[in-house]
């Protein structure tokens, strides 16, 4: 991390350097209407300058990939003290978990009752109201459970997974664990990665039940679609294998998206109070974003076609 | 906050976690139904299959007592062959007629078991002799069509 900025802001000044004369060129090719030469070097220099700035964000982007990828490898190797005492699993188990337990199921109640009411809208157009069960079913298990979870996950508790290691690399307690033979990714980035991924599947589906509850609560109790049609064309179109178990795999996907760039950013962050800041808003930003890309490549692989 | 309250916590939401993943598999998925009970083959060809789908129903008399498993083209005979598992605490006629109905006016397609008189019973693997193939909408509207033209032009001579 401390070798990259250098460079960074070398390039900076030099850009800088070349850049100032560019200004002052044009303005007097435009007083003097001077030959075509000079008017060309600006727009060459602005390429160039496009260019370097294109191609310098590119290798940090691939630089902070490879860094990343190399960081799961290592949080994977030394997550055998995070398995073996599980007890350090179980603190951030409660504190990613158990603490996220009121907004999924808030949340989720809402979600599900807003699903009940558009549901019914639409579909007594068509006369087909009993297919609501399945429409408020079918839409959050298989979509709507796992990515607004996992969404509500990761502003939830990745942030604050973020917030906690930079928080503790900015006052150096990663290195004085270093200093005392602790492996510091062993003993916090292993244990909040794992919590993140044993919760976050648990956390989809407490959202999809609470959903299709607040589903039937709209539906049923309040509108007064039939309540065996709700639960019968349910059961019908619902399958265990294919919208489940499919719905449980992109949970679980997704939480180890969530506490990798949790973890990963965090560990990354600049050790200022504006870095900590800055790694957390990254980490909101980046997983919601990646949660969304994968939802869409994981729908592409299991629901084509059938 | 110690180390026994912070078990029961993480318990219970570990509990109620899987708890909504059993009620998701069992209320809403009806996996007992779906995986429950031993299953006998059956195939039925047909002209035209319609919107019938693959994990369709079969019912007889309204009770789904199968679902359908595979759905093929015959290369040879350019017809559709289903193929159907029952459920083996049913038991068909060999001339059971097999149908492809709709339920619903826009509902979803199933294959409806009419059943016959035959003493012998429909085994493991048979096929499904009497079918009758999906009702599109297209050729019962154009068919409707051509006969209302045909008796318009018959008047017209009169």
């Amino acid at each position: 991390m401390a070798d990259t900025p250098k460079p960074k802001s070398n390039k900076n000044s030099k850009k800088a350097g070349s850049g100032k004369p560019i200004p002052s060129n044009r303005r007097v090719s435009h007083a003097g209407r001077m030959a075509h030469v000079s008017s060309k070097a600006p727009a060459i220099g602005k390429i160039v300058q496009l260019l370097t700035g294109f191609g310098h964000s590119l290798t940090e982007f691939l630089w902070s990939l490879g860094f990343a990828a190399r960081f799961f490898l290592a949080v994977l190797l030394h997550s055998g003290m995070a398995l073996r005492r599980f007890q350090l699993t179980i603190r951030e188990l409660y504190f990613t978990g158990v603490l996220s337990i009121i907004i999924i199921l808030v949340s989720g109640l809402f979600v599900g009752m807003v699903l009940g009411l558009q549901g019914y809208e639409t579909l007594q157009r068509y006369g087909s109201s009993e297919a609501l069960g399945v429409l408020v079913a079918l839409s959050l298990v298989r979509e709507l459970g796992p990515v607004v979870a996992a969404l509500l996950f990761a502003s939830r508790a990745g942030s604050a997974i973020t917030a906690e290691i930079g928080l503790m690399k900015a006052t150096e307690q990663l290195s004085a664990m270093e200093m005392m033979a602790v492996n510091p990714i062993a003993r916090v980035v292993a244990p909040r990665f794992w919590a993140g991924v044993i919760s976050m599947p648990l956390l989809a589906a407490l959202f999809s039940a609470m959903g299709i509850f607040g589903g039937y609560l709209v539906g049923v109790v309040l509108i007064g679609v039939d309540v065996g049609s709700f639960w019968s064309q349910m059961q019908a179109s619902v399958d265990f294998r294919e919208d489940i178990v499919n719905g449980v795999i992109k949970s679980f996907v997704f939480g180890i998206i969530i506490s990798w760039i949790a973890v990963f950013e965090g560990y990354d962050s600049d050790p200022t109070a504006e870095g900590v800041s800055r790694a957390t808003t990254n980490t909101v930003v980046t997983s919601s974003l990646s949660v969304l890309a994968a939802d869409f490549i994981l729908t592409a692989l299991m629901f084509r076609g059938a | 906050m110690n180390r026994a309250t912070l078990d029961l916590w993480v318990g219970i939401f570990v509990a109620i976690g899987l708890g909504s993943l059993l009620f998701l598999a069992l209320k809403v998925g009806n996996l007992s139904l779906s995986s429950s009970g031993e299953m006998y083959q059956l195939q039925a060809k047909f002209d035209n299959i319609g919107g019938l789908k693959v994990r369709g129903a079969v019912k007889s008399a309204g009770v789904v007592v199968g679902r359908v498993s595979q759905i093929q083209l015959d290369p040879e005979a350019f017809v559709a062959v289903v193929t159907m598992h029952i459920n083996s605490t049913y038991k068909f006629p060999k001339d059971t007629f097999a149908t492809i109905n709709t339920s619903g006016l826009l509902g979803e397609q199933y294959i409806g078991f009419e059943v016959g008189g035959d003493t012998q019973m429909l085994k493991d693997g048979d096929v499904v002799k009497k079918t009758q193939s999906a009702v599109v909408l297209e050729k019962l509207i154009s068919q409707f069509m051509f006969s209302k033209a045909g008796e318009d032009a018959g008047g017209g001579k009169k």
